[in-house]
């Protein structure tokens, strides 16, 4: 009964995935959260391209500071460009926040400016990093930029200088006796200033910082649950040798 | 210590409880690994309402700072990632383990005479236990709350001549809104717990009116010795209270796992959408209840009609409360029941599961088929219950208990 | 049951173990949850140091500003304010401020202040906690022909003088505590930071 219990929820493990929107093949993000020299540099390309119109509103910069070894100096220089209604520099304990209104984002964009905070919880690290390497060129659409992982997004493709632009590769396919035009690769029409392989570490830092925003005390989670579980181990002994005493008394 | 009991002892019955209940309890010896989880769960109960309680200090029940304030709790409340860590994870575990409990009673006829009132106790737990984790999955104020509290809201509407002003009654408004999260945060932080306890309360006491079952269904009371105490019995202090303690370690191990590790579970226990506020005007691609309703969802998407599916869904979870008159055979045991009842049951615990499963995924047509065939399974459980068990060919049952 | 001889000693050896790492284990989980109660990252931001600009203040005049949610009120005592500070010595608790708690030392001086004529002092009544009220005027009818100005609390009659130095015979127990404070400019006062120079 035990092993058929088991077998059962072993079964349902497998599920345990995101689901690509779109049912796009998702890229497997190089994640690494105790690299805090990567997670220090994204956090450098979030506020130079993504903060100024997203923002991390449950976020507070000196929480950076404190988990990457930057001192408050270190953040007002690199992370810290904003100031408040009086014109003072944002201080280091302050929430991330932006100017933008959602009034001026859905004119501009079409929608609201989602916060980022928390995208790689509900998206996912994998979703991010394709989501930032598959814009691509397509008249049709507003800001120029149609998107693999996100069809139609409204947003531009800010790091086009960076990555360069790429063009969609078209294939015809004949489904169910139509004929249908889908993408079949992405290819690089006009470079930017990175190679591949340095968009794509880029984009790893971004998207890891971006996971270290989500939740930043993962680290701590795991190495207390690490010192947990050694505990319960040791419990586990005496609380045995203790039960098996006793049941001795029971033929 | 003795002199301070017996000044207590002469005004409370702190010894006349300590024995009735604890050290001279006399439930029966062979209790096996089915067991633990009746005082896992007891556990788990006092786990939600400390780390509930604590939870509250800082949450605000308010649509505008509800999503926030739990931001708030995770990033900027010394260590209350790990109380709203303890909460989520308690939630799921709290089902995995009445669930088992719910299944030891199915295997060993726990809830036949004279156990019928305990069994009844225990699904109305079951009941406030659904409602309680509702409640409270909405104030996170996710896109799953939001969502998944409209759909199940909306249920209610199917209900004719009442249905519409019902959902509005519940809701306080004509959309999910801040009334709606305002009352939901009262009855889960107040209201259910105190009808929870109160069933605990009621479900023990009955246990311990007419005694434990145990995987032989032999009535232990039946033998006795002179001093009229169960020859298959031993006080449950302290031999249980010291193999529970086991259990209760081996069960926080896997809690802590969870929790530290894997406290999203995957996106089954903290829902990938629950980490985007509540947006009124746009639904998450892929609705599913937690994964703790999913076997009863399914039921419901199985029926093509909105009436009907309600039905059926609140008929799977009404039929268990009717166990002990549905199941004519005398003998409790699996172990001394037919082939036919052990087939019966494994097919009932499968379908359980794969409907489960089944209600993850998106609606197509195999889907709904499958979800169709697994619910007249589930079902078929009780119909195959009732007309076999009357007549049913049973092993002889020992008269003591074996190991 | 076993006919076997029953071994206390192992048995309380291991109930005793068993306990106590049991009780080590409570004590563990115990933590955070105190720990919870602990000022959050948002109390903690918000209790950050306040600017205040002493440009527009006139002679005699008091201005508020709020710092840590509590008021925090800076004073130009005028010539006449600070001669009368000593004559008051006799009736005060604390004239000489040896109670290090309320102040910082470079406010442990006969005018409790880094410049003699600006006062800057925390306006929480050392009693209870109300906010006393401002009277500079001199022997007012309320108060009495020996009060030389300073400030009285509503709620118990706490008295304290233009430095902030309790009376005796009052409930309050201590001076009104300065704040840490330095200047940035001339004008410009950082109240919530001692500034290096103590």
């Amino acid at each position: 009964m035990k092993k058929q219990i088991l077998t059962l929820i072993l079964s349902v493990l497998p599920t345990f995935a995101f689901a690509a929107g779109g049912g796009a093949h998702l890229d497997s993000a190089p994640i690494d959260i105790s690299d805090m020299g990567s997670v220090k540099r994204g956090a450098k390309h979030f506020i130079d391209y993504c903060f100024s119109c997203h923002e991390a509103s449950y976020m507070r910069y000196n929480r950076i500071g404190r988990d990457t070894g930057m001192t408050d100096a270190e953040l007002r220089e690199e992370l810290i460009f904003t100031t408040n209604e009086k014109g003072e520099p944002t201080k280091v304990g302050s929430l991330m926040k932006v100017a933008m209104t959602d009034e001026y984002a859905t004119k501009a964009f079409g929608i609201a400016v989602p916060d980022l905070t928390l995208t790689a919880r509900s998206r996912g690290a994998d979703w991010l990093y394709t989501y930032l390497r598959t814009f691509y060129m397509d008249p049709y659409r507003p800001t120029g930029m149609n998107n693999l992982v996100f069809p139609d997004v409204g947003m531009p493709h800010v790091l086009s200088s960076l990555q360069g632009m790429q063009k969609a590769v078209y294939k015809t396919e004949t489904r169910q006796g139509v004929e249908v035009e889908h993408v079949d690769h992405l290819e690089l029409a006009q470079p930017g200033s990175m190679t591949a392989e340095e968009y794509d570490a880029f984009v790893a830092d971004l998207v890891n910082f971006m996971v270290y925003l989500a939740e930043p005390v993962q680290n701590e989670r795991r190495s207390l649950g690490i010192k947990v579980l050694i505990f319960l181990v040791i419990f586990f002994v005496f609380a045995y040798l203790l039960k098996k005493e006793y049941w001795k008394d029971v033929h | 210590m003795g002199k301070l009991i017996g000044w207590i002892d002469d005004r409370f019955p702190l010894m006349k409880m300590w024995n009735e209940h604890l050290a001279e309890y006399y439930a029966p010896k062979n209790f096996n690994f089915w067991y633990f989880f009746g005082s896992l769960a007891l556990m788990v109960l006092v786990i939600q309402i400390i780390s509930g309680i604590f939870l509250t200090m800082h949450y605000k029940p308010d649509a505008e700072l509800a999503f926030a304030s739990v931001e708030y709790i995770m990033r900027d409340v010394p260590y209350g990632w790990l109380i709203r860590y303890i909460h989520s994870t308690g939630a799921t575990a709290f089902f995995i383990v009445v669930y088992l409990h719910m299944l030891r009673g199915l295997m060993y006829g726990s809830y036949k005479k004279p156990r019928e009132l305990i069994w009844l106790f225990g699904m109305f737990i079951y009941l406030a236990l659904m409602a309680e984790a509702f409640m409270g999955y909405l104030l996170p104020w996710g896109q799953m709350s939001y969502w998944g509290a409209q759909v199940i809201i909306s249920l209610f509407g199917a209900i004719p001549v009442i249905g519409d002003d019902l959902t509005l009654w519940i809701r306080g408004d004509f959309v999910i809104s801040d009334a709606t999260l305002n009352r939901f945060f009262a009855l889960h932080v107040i209201a259910l717990p105190l009808v929870l306890i109160f069933l605990v309360v009621a479900h023990i006491l009955a246990l311990h009116e007419v005694g434990s079952n145990n995987p032989d269904g032999v009535e232990i009371k039946k033998n006795k010795d002179e001093n009229g105490i169960p020859l298959d019995g031993i006080p449950f202090h302290p031999y249980y209270t010291v193999k529970d303690i086991v259990g209760v370690v081996v069960f926080l191990f896997f809690f802590a796992t969870i929790m530290f590790f894997f406290p999203d579970g995957g996106g089954y226990f903290l829902e990938h959408a629950n980490f985007i506020a509540s947006d009124p005007l746009k639904t998450p691609e892929h609705i599913a209840p937690v994964w703790y309703f999913t076997p009863f969802y399914a039921i419901l998407r199985a029926v093509p009609d909105k009436l009907m599916g309600v039905g059926a869904m609140g008929a799977a979870i009404v039929l268990l409360f009717f166990m002990p008159w549905i199941d004519r055979c005398k003998v409790k045991s699996i172990r001394y029941r037919s082939n036919i009842y052990k087939i019966n049951l494994a097919v009932f615990v499968v379908s359980f599961v794969v409907l489960g499963w089944l209600a993850m995924q998106p609606v197509t047509s195999t889907i709904t088929l499958l979800s169709q065939v697994f619910s007249l399974l589930y079902f078929g459980f009780f119909i195959v219950l009732f007309i076999t068990s009357k007549n049913e060919e049973t092993k002889p049952v020992p008269d003591r208990v074996t190991e | 049951m076993s006919t076997d001889v029953v071994d206390q000693g192992k048995r309380r050896f291991l109930t005793a173990a068993t306990s106590v790492v049991g009780a080590v284990g409570a004590g563990f989980v115990a933590v955070p949850f105190i720990a919870s109660w602990m000022p959050s990252e948002r109390a903690k931001n918000a209790g950050a140091p306040v600017e205040a600009d002493i440009s527009k203040l006139e002679e005699g005049r008091m201005m508020i500003v709020e710092w840590q949610s509590k008021p925090v009120w800076i004073v130009r005592r005028s010539e006449q304010m600070l001669s009368s500070l000593p004559k008051l010595n006799d009736n005060l608790r604390d004239p000489a401020s040896e109670n290090a708690d309320q102040q910082p030392e470079y406010a442990q001086n006969d005018t409790r202040s880094r410049k003699p004529e600006i006062l800057v002092l925390v306006g929480i009544c050392t009693h209870l906690g109300c906010s006393p009220s401002y009277r500079p005027e001199i022997a007012p009818a309320d108060l009495g022909e020996e009060w030389m100005g300073g400030f009285f609390c509503p709620c118990h009659s706490s008295k304290f003088d233009m430095a902030g130095r309790v009376y005796t015979g009052v409930p309050a127990p201590t001076n009104l505590p300065v704040p840490p404070h330095y200047y940035l400019t001339e004008n410009i006062i950082l109240v919530g930071e001692d500034g290096g120079a103590a």
